[in-house]
């Protein structure tokens, strides 16, 4: 079991700049520290095994254990206000859309301290129905309740009244939909002994109750999963007819003077905030993260994206599982020193036989260049997958592998600890999709030495480690790089690829932001020259938030390969507002960029390539020097046995493909486990699948381009396994190095 | 859902020799079945040294909960294959499988 594990505030740094880490070590003693810039990840006996370079710096050390913790669950808070300091009677009052109403208390909107036990917290009970509590702050509790459990991912009115003056509750439960035979309408009025305190000194919270406080931090418990819409307090026992009036945008005039919160989920989308339309601005801010621009209890489904509608969108979806920032206190940090070299580092803690390696990047100083080559790490692709649960949640984990699913110790912490996190691969505890991650948090996945289920026979590589087959090679071949990461491209756009002639890509960058497409695109239409080691890549699009650093959004839009879909209406990003889903449905299919796009997908055995006749072209001769006519290419490797594996490009014309592309190889005899992607299947049909289909394949694809520059496509993710096969020296080897080196010649195509 | 029948035991030995990589349409049938059984019960390999030995274990089907570790430890991925293979063949079929 994972013992010790920890997360930084950066992943991606310039000498001079300071990164600080946080740690969890759950053993006893001090754990070690120390820098060490990563070379290889794969540990798989059959291959060159584990390398780094031991890096002397300030944070080799000894730091004392300390197990911190994680506090998942979303909810929002508006802090204590003086216009709540004497409030007797009241109404609070939403539309909610619970998902899980039986899986014990939620709150839903309340003001209750946490500390006196004094407030009102109008929540969902045991009983799945709604309930009223009441405190007196001096140990009494009265709850009013429902008693009807509330239908799952139905629609509610729900509120409360409180009459300081009677003692008298009210309580309303009411689908806004009906059925027949199945009444889960509730109205109960009746009195209670009880008195609530006028000042309770708590903040307004919706979508948890309030659970004291750990050293800096509020906690909170009893989170609710579901969707709140337009939830309102009034300073005094409304009517019924009085709540309906108030329901909607437009406050009467005539209770406009008893409103003290109308808050409007509509306005602040792309932040934190929520709004209160009300004069007393009791706006507040989301914790954790729950998901916005989500369809109101009012969607009508004309209107698609939120931004042209936003009163459609009044709605937050709050999971019991969303994560933020782990909070984690800082256990050391180190300020960059000058004359690293650039590349991919990590902090390596270690303790009692366990140990974790947190990675970032070493650029090289701000605004230089140190090689002509450049190396992306992909880091928004690390988040879509980080710490992802499809082994122990998905059935058909063992389908896609063709083998039974393997766990290491780091994936069995994570399926006991929910709270560090989802991928979107993963559903919410409720069943709805992630949307958002995180790099604010332990990230096992994201490591050198992790094996992966969905990496294939053999040394089971997947993103990170696997990319680090590719800087092994760089540095077997002793060719210089430079390393960044996407998400300095996305951040600074073209300016942080202008000083590079050659942009190597990693095995699977499928998440790109529109930013990062613009710089690449502008890179290769300035003559830079494209080397994709990879497959997939350029698939889905995603947008980071506006303000919070390193939490990227996808909404799994109409098309692709998904684990899980978008509900109607929700396919914009609450970011930015831009649609979401394949780029491919955004009119800038992958083929577009490199030649290649994402065709066939298998996780079991990978396969070989062979030669076609374009291969033989002289535009292309520079790249077979030393690789005979009939040479099989790639038919060995660590992922999966072979070159061609894991998920494969094909190049298509009518998707983008240059006119004047060679496809130089094609790979052949995959398995049947290799199935063709959704996005090409209109009718579903036998033989889709691989040694059937003449869509299961991987093309190599070389082309010009307009301004001198050229792109070279291995379509392939375990391309990068072959590398190291023979001491280095093979063909998928030598085609790539003959590549690079013909790149970096800065003579035109 | 498929049921396995009696001449299904052909791909048996297909199996013993490839538990992973190119199949038959008979073989692939049969798997699909196998590995397409839900959370409840089915088998995971769980890592115990790098590369070298795996635990066999079975999911509760119940997310968030401890996999259930059997006694069963393996020192080969294909030995694995085919100790899972033979406890889910007599599952379906009754039949015990010989080594």
């Amino acid at each position: 079991m994972k013992r010790i594990m920890g997360y930084s505030d950066r992943i991606s740094v310039c000498p001079h700049d300071t990164i600080r880490f946080m740690v969890s070590s759950e053993a006893a003693g001090d754990y070690s520290a120390r820098l060490v810039r990563v070379i290889h990840g794969d540990t798989n006996p059959e291959g060159p095994g584990y390398k780094e370079e031991a890096i002397a710096s300030t944070v080799t050390g000894r730091y004392p254990s300390r197990r911190q913790e994680i506090h998942a669950g979303s909810c929002a808070v508006v802090p204590d206000h003086a216009c709540l300091a004497d409030l007797g009677s009241f109404t609070v009052q939403a539309l909610v859309w619970p998902t899980t109403p039986a899986k014990g208390r939620q709150g839903l909107a309340g003001r209750w301290n946490g500390r006196t036990g004094a407030g009102f917290a109008l929540g969902i009970d045991e009983s799945g129905g709604l309930a009223l509590r009441l405190g007196d702050g001096r140990g009494g509790v009265a709850e009013v309740a429902s008693g009807k459990p509330m239908l799952a991912r139905e629609w509610y009115f729900v509120a409360a009244s409180y009459d300081a003056a009677t003692g008298t509750v009210s309580l309303y439960q009411e689908p806004l939909v009906p059925y027949a035979r199945t009444d889960t309408a509730v109205a109960i009025t009746t009195p209670v002994a009880l008195r609530v305190p006028g000042n309770v000194q708590a903040p307004v919270l919706f979508a948890a109750r309030h659970a004291g406080s750990k050293g800096s931090r509020t906690l909170f418990a009893e989170h609710f999963n579901g969707k709140i819409d337009r939830p309102r307090l009034a300073c005094r026992a409304l009517t019924r007819l009085e709540m309906e009036q108030v329901r909607g945008d437009q406050i009467p005039v005539a209770l406009q003077s008893s409103m003290l919160g109308v808050w409007n989920f509509s306005k602040c989308i792309s932040s934190e905030t929520i709004w209160d339309d009300s004069p007393n601005r009791l706006h507040g801010e989301t914790f954790n993260l729950p998901a916005r621009a989500m369809t109101g209890h009012n969607w009508t489904g004309e209107e698609m994206a939120w931004t042209h509608k936003p009163e459609q969108y009044g709605a937050i979806h709050f999971h019991d599982d969303d994560l933020h920032d782990a909070g984690w206190e800082v256990d050391f940090e180190l300020t960059i020193p000058a004359g690293l070299k650039s590349g991919v580092y990590a902090a390596h803690v270690a303790i009692d036989g366990d140990e974790d390696f947190i990675p970032f990047v070493i650029r090289p100083p701000r605004g230089t260049a140190t090689s002509k080559l450049l190396f992306v790490l992909p880091t928004a692709s690390y988040l879509a997958y980080a710490n992802e649960h499809m082994v122990t949640d998905a059935p058909l984990a063992e389908l896609l592998t063709g083998q039974v699913s393997t766990m290491q110790p780091a994936d069995m912490f994570l399926n006991e600890h929910r709270e560090y996190g989802l991928s979107c691969y993963d559903s919410h505890s409720d069943g709805s999709g992630v949307c958002y991650s995180t790099r604010l948090r332990p990230i096992v996945t994201m490591r050198p030495k992790y094996q992966s289920w969905l990496g294939g026979k053999g040394s089971g590589l997947w993103q990170m480690n696997a990319d680090l087959h590719i800087t092994d090679w760089l540095e077997a071949e002793k060719l210089g790089y430079d390393v960044i990461t996407d998400e300095d491209v996305h951040d600074e756009g073209y300016t942080a690829l202008a000083p590079y002639s050659v942009f190597v890509t990693s095995t699977h960058h499928e998440y790109w932001t529109k930013q990062m497409w613009t710089a690449l695109d502008a890179f290769k239409k300035h003559g830079g020259r494209l080397v994709y080691t990879g497959a997939n890549a350029w698939y889905w699009r995603i947008a980071y938030h506006p303000t919070r650093p390193g939490v990227m959004e996808v909404r799994r839009a109409e098309g692709g390969i998904r684990a899980w879909a978008a509900e109607p209406g929700e396919a914009y990003h609450s970011f930015t507002g831009e649609y979401g889903g394949l780029w491919r449905r955004n009119g800038l299919a992958p083929q577009r960029m490199a030649g290649s796009g994402f065709t066939a997908q298998g996780f079991d055995i990978s396969s070989y390539y062979r030669r076609k006749p374009d291969s033989f072209d002289p535009r292309v001769r520079f790249i077979f020097e030393g690789v005979g006519a009939e040479e099989l290419i790639g038919d060995f490797g660590l992922i999966g046995g072979g070159a061609a594996g894991l998920e494969l490009d094909r190049a298509d014309r009518v998707l983008g493909t240059a006119p004047n592309a060679l496809v130089l190889a094609s790979s052949e005899n995959h398995t049947g486990v290799y199935m063709v992607v959704l996005e090409e299947i209109y009718i579903n049909s036998p033989g889709l699948c691989g040694g059937e289909s003449d869509l299961v394949r991987a093309d190599l694809v070389f082309y010009e381009t307009p301004a001198g520059g050229a792109v070279f496509a291995t379509s392939s993710i375990a391309w990068a396994g072959s590398l190291s096969h023979n001491n280095y020296n093979n063909n998928v080897a030598r085609i790539t190095g003959n590549v690079i080196r013909r790149f970096l010649d800065p003579a035109p195509f | 859902m498929y049921q396995i029948t009696p001449e299904d035991r052909q791909y048996v030995d297909e199996f013993r020799k490839t538990p992973v990589g190119r199949h038959s349409p008979g073989l692939q049938r049969i798997l699909n079945l196998f590995r397409g059984e839900p959370m409840a019960g089915k088998y995971v390999l769980v890592c115990t040294k790098p590369h070298r030995e795996w635990m066999l274990g079975q999911f509760t089907g119940v997310r968030g909960e401890k996999i259930r570790m059997t006694n069963q430890s393996f020192t080969s991925l294909d030995e694995a294959e085919w100790y899972v293979f033979k406890q889910r063949w007599k599952r379906h079929t009754g039949e015990d499988l010989p080594d």
